[in-house]
């Protein structure tokens, strides 16, 4: 079944930006992959150890819930042709949000998590934008600076 | 001589100078400084080479119709079999994936000239010849990019696998003192089967301070949080008191802002204070000796 085009980033919401890489998320593993391979670019291209800490961990955060609620998905990493932001989308084809301000809420969970995950990347990534919709799935877009 | 078909014309010249393609095909490699003499002995090169090019033969005698070919066709089992452990090996060894195709692709120069001597000034039947040798021989080496890049996650995922479940010692430092220096990730799998060790070594040892060193804990994200608060809980439970070390200036930041609250869990920036804390608890100080 092919998603309705709203709860997916694409290219133009992008902007001029280079795909650096692509994951596959299914396992615990891969959750760890993408989140080193975020920190790998960030350290790369000069950015400070606190800023690669805290969007690693948001990356770790939003990778977690595409594997651990939507059964999976595919996570990208995007850097602009300046190499001055870093643009990451965590997409699934899950369940979808029924509530996003429910779900950003501190300390809600559907499975017996702290529940402050979701709000917490918010805090944590410099920009942060979700698209949901039941059945449709979740994406989420972050971006940091370099 | 009687006009032969492309196939036959590239079978001819394998058949006829076997021993001298694979010398020349060596060659190439190495002046495209691509034979890692570093990393394999001639030997082995020559071996490799020779057990390569013997099923590419056997691939093209059998598996190619008119002029056409699939290397996912059973004729190339052989082919793929060989290029899986030849693979294997060069992954293991460090062989990076263009140093591979371009191992691959030296073997068309060997090839052409034979196939020009061949066509005699025959100049069409040679293009013809040239041009199904280039599409066997790009193939051949798209197919070995793609082993060997499957080989190389393969690899990894095995070597990730072996770290996650790097198994993590509780260590007792003092008389009912324990610690647990955690390395790397800690996803659920392995949180339960730390904590699982950790309680039963509590009961042994009859511990009553435990630390909780984090300094090799890269990312602490909600779920990692969540399994070391439920391991101090625990920790509790059993009368033990539960110090969490080794939480640097930058995780305590990113833990701020995830909204982790570690209650009444006594948190300590390094192992060292931790370490002196847990001492007192268990009636001892750390004292210079006077000579010093
Ligand atoms: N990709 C997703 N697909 C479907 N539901 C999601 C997705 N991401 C989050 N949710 C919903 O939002 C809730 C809140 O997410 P959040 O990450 O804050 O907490 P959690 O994952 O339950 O626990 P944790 O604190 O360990 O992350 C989840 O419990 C889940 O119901
Ligand atoms: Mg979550």
């Amino acid at each position: 079944m092919p998603l309705p085009s709203y709860a997916k980033f694409d290219e133009s919401d992008l902007g001029a930006q280079v795909l650096l890489s692509q994951h596959r998320l299914k396992t615990s593993g891969d959750a760890v992959t993408a989140r080193q391979a975020v920190a790998r670019y960030m350290k790369e291209n000069g950015a400070s150890a606190l800023s690669v800490t805290r969007f690693a961990t948001a990356v770790s955060e939003i990778v977690r819930n595409a594997i651990n609620h939507a059964g999976g998905g595919e996570f990208s990493i995007y850097v602009d042709r300046r190499r001055k932001t870093l643009t990451v989308v965590c997409w699934d084809n899950g369940p979808g949000i029924a509530d996003v301000d429910l779900a950003l809420s501190d300390g809600y969970t559907s499975g017996g998590g702290l529940g402050r995950g979701l709000g917490g990347a918010k805090r944590l990534a410099g920009r942060f934008e979700i698209r949901t919709a039941v059945n449709a799935g979740t994406s989420v877009l972050m971006s940091v600076n370099l | 001589m009687m006009p032969q078909s492309a196939t036959a014309n590239i079978l001819t010249v394998l058949d006829t100078d076997f021993k001298g393609i694979i010398e020349e095909w060596l060659g190439t490699q190495v002046k495209e400084g691509v034979k890692r003499s570093d990393l394999f002995s001639d030997a082995e090169s020559r071996n490799q080479n020779r057990e390569l090019l013997k099923a590419f033969s056997k691939g093209i005698r059998e598996g190619v119709a008119g002029e056409d070919f699939d290397l996912d066709d059973d004729k190339w089992d052989d082919l793929r079999a060989v290029l899986a452990d030849v693979s294997r090996e060069r992954v293991n060894r460090g062989v990076t994936p263009t140093e591979m195709a371009t191992f691959v692709l030296a073997l068309k120069t060997p090839l052409f000239k034979r196939l020009e001597a061949l066509a005699d000034s025959d100049h069409s039947m040679l293009l013809r010849d040239v041009m199904l040798v280039t599409r066997l021989v790009d193939a051949f080496a798209i197919y070995t990019n793609e082993i060997f890049i499957n080989e190389r996650e393969q690899i990894i995922d095995r070597q990730r696998q072996e770290m996650l479940e790097l198994s993590t010692p509780v260590v007792e430092l003092w008389d009912r003192v324990l610690t647990l220096p955690l390395i790397g990730t800690l996803d659920s799998a392995r949180a339960q089967e730390v904590m699982e060790n950790l309680l039963q070594t509590i009961l042994e040892r009859q511990a009553e301070v435990v630390i909780m060193d984090i300094t090799g804990v890269g990312t602490v994200d909600t779920q990692v949080a969540q399994h070391l608060l439920r391991a101090a809980a625990a920790v509790r439970l059993m009368g033990a008191e539960c110090i969490i070390s080794g939480i640097s200036p930058m995780i305590a930041q990113t833990m701020v802002q995830l909204g982790i609250d570690v209650g009444t869990v006594s948190t300590r920036s390094s192992i060292r204070t931790a370490l002196s804390d847990a001492l007192l608890t268990v009636g001892y100080v750390i004292k210079k000796t006077e000579a010093q």
